[in-house]
């Protein structure tokens, strides 16, 4: 017999989700080991941040099911709070907080989700903004911050739960091409150290680079799934061929994989 | 120093409202039961007299609005967050707080005090005040709050849904990220209205006369009453313009400040 895979730290399973009657994701089964990092791509609209958010507990689902660590959890249940604290979301618009420094919008969930101390939260928080290059700007209101650095602190907001899993919902695409290598450089290194991530982006090169799995979504389904050099270099599924040959027309292979 | 165009611009405003002025004065000034109407509203000498013991009567007022604001403050965010509630269980709460929302905004105030400040002491309960100082501040809470929970709910709605989902998703829960995130920054984009009302409160504390207390409004009709001469009642009114119109000034540039800021703070 083989080893024994790892279990999954998140397994979706069938997942089903309609708005207003029409199908946005259709039969989801996604899984992700420890330290697994896994891009999705795929237009807009074909469900990537439906996916996220559901997720990550945000919007109930209408079938299908989601474990964390092997324990079925839902929107629906009681605790759904405490399982979002083991899940991290960083979204496309950054979402910080502005009435907040940049020092007390990474300390909020700590101090007031996990009841730390309010010393002990801002400890985290500092460390956390020194290891992702803000530690000067933990005093600073979030819109003093470049775009680049607004995501950067709603990266380190999202880990200061210390989630087991990090998603990430486009969030390179708010920003200028300028800041965009930035923030990737910052989860580049979240990669090295070990961190789960699923990521769903446009970015073809970088997801090439950083996932050691890609899954192509449309229309709600996961079409395919391999490795990046599988999925970029020999698509099988017809569609995948499609998008990955309008995407390269697009960009003019500026920011196609194999630059 | 106005420079060239500011300048003028003063200049054509200041001729103008004079122009204007000038001519309402020469109007009013001309028609000819002018003499009498001065001497019946705008009498120096009632003026001098009646001031020390309206602007007295005006501390009670002042007691009035104050202690009225400071519960309404927090009584109508706890009547908006009610109204806001999803959870089923807890329907019964909200489904009372529209009620009470609607009740006290749609029915004209001064019924409701008659009501209240007659009414509830009339039933001759045991432990029930019958003082009319203690009526009068019962109804302006209810009246007020009805209405500083509309400027609350408007704040709470005006804040993206985005922010609460982000709260959401650390894993705060819904009171948590609602005192943590949404109601401070609802707070502050509502402080030019809550002052707006608060303004409006000022004023009709004079409604609760009707009940005998004696504040500036009533202590002005008695010293109307005992000279024949309505110049106490322009006493009052002056007391209050006194009070308002630097708050209402406060508020303009309160919510120019916030206009602002809004549009420097967009990306």
């Amino acid at each position: 017999m083989a080893a024994p895979k790892p279990a999954p730290v998140i397994e979706l399973k069938g997942l089903k989700k309609r708005y207003d009657g029409r199908l946005v994701l259709d039969g989801i089964n996604l899984s992700l080991a420890e330290h697994e990092v896994v891009c999705l791509i795929g237009a807009s609209g074909s469900g990537k941040s439906t996916l996220l958010r559901c997720a990550d507990l945000l919007e109930p689902i209408d079938a299908g099911s989601i474990h964390l660590d092997g324990a079925r959890v839902a929107f629906e249940d009681r605790d759904a709070d405490e399982t979002r604290r083991k899940l991290g979301i960083v979204f496309q618009g950054f979402n910080l907080f502005p009435h907040l420094t940049v020092l007390e919008n990474v300390a909020l969930a700590p101090r007031v989700a996990l009841s730390l101390t309010p010393r002990a939260a801002e400890r985290r928080a500092k460390e956390l903004l020194k290891s992702l290059g803000l530690a000067e700007k933990a005093r600073e209101y979030p819109d003093k911050l470049s775009g680049g650095q607004q995501q950067r602190v709603a990266i380190a907001r999202a880990l200061a739960t210390e989630p087991k899993v990090l998603l990430l919902d486009e969030i390179t695409s708010a920003l200028d091409p300028v800041l965009v290598a930035e923030v990737l450089e910052t989860l580049r290194s979240l990669a090295e150290s070990g961190m789960t991530m699923l990521i769903a982006t446009h970015e073809m090169a970088f997801a090439a680079d950083v996932a050691d799995r890609i899954c192509y979504l449309e229309g709600g389904r996961l079409v395919e799934e391999g490795s990046p050099k599988r999925i970029f270099g020999s698509p099988r599924d017809p569609r995948t061929k499609e998008f990955l040959r309008r995407v390269r027309s697009i960009s003019g292979g500026r920011r196609g994989p194999g630059r | 120093m106005a420079t060239g165009p500011a300048r003028k611009g003063l200049l054509v405003a200041t001729f103008s409202t004079l122009v204007v002025a000038a001519l309402v004065a020469y109007t009013v000034g001309s028609s000819p039961a002018w003499p009498e109407v001065q001497k019946a509203f705008f009498d120096g000498r009632y003026f001098s007299t009646s001031l020390p013991a309206v602007a007295e009567a005006f501390t009670i007022n002042i007691r009035l609005f104050i202690i009225a604001e400071l519960l309404i403050l927090p009584i109508g965010l706890l009547i908006a967050l009610a109204r806001s509630i999803t959870a089923p269980a807890l329907a019964p709460l909200r489904i009372f707080a529209t009620i009470f929302v609607d009740f006290f905004r749609g029915v004209p105030s001064i019924l409701i005090i008659y009501v209240l400040g007659f009414g509830v002491p009339a039933l001759q309960l045991d432990g029930v005040p019958k003082e009319p100082f203690f009526w009068a501040l019962v109804t302006l809470v209810l009246i007020y709050s009805a209405y500083v929970s509309e400027v609350y709910r408007a704040g709470i709605e005006s804040i993206h849904p985005s922010q609460e989902r982000a709260a959401r998703a650390l894993g705060l829960t819904r009171i948590q990220a609602l005192r943590y995130v949404v109601i401070p920054q609802a707070f502050r984009r509502v402080i030019p209205p809550l002052l707006n009302d608060f303004i409006g409160l000022q004023k009709d504390t004079a409604l609760v006369s009707i009940l005998g207390v004696v504040e500036t409004f009533k202590q002005a009709q008695i010293l109307k009453a005992a000279s024949f001469n309505f110049t106490p009642l322009m006493t009052t009114a002056l007391i209050f313009l006194i009070i308002t119109i630097p708050m209402t000034r406060l508020v303009d540039r309160l919510a120019a400040k916030d206009r602002n800021a809004q549009l420097g703070g967009t990306r």
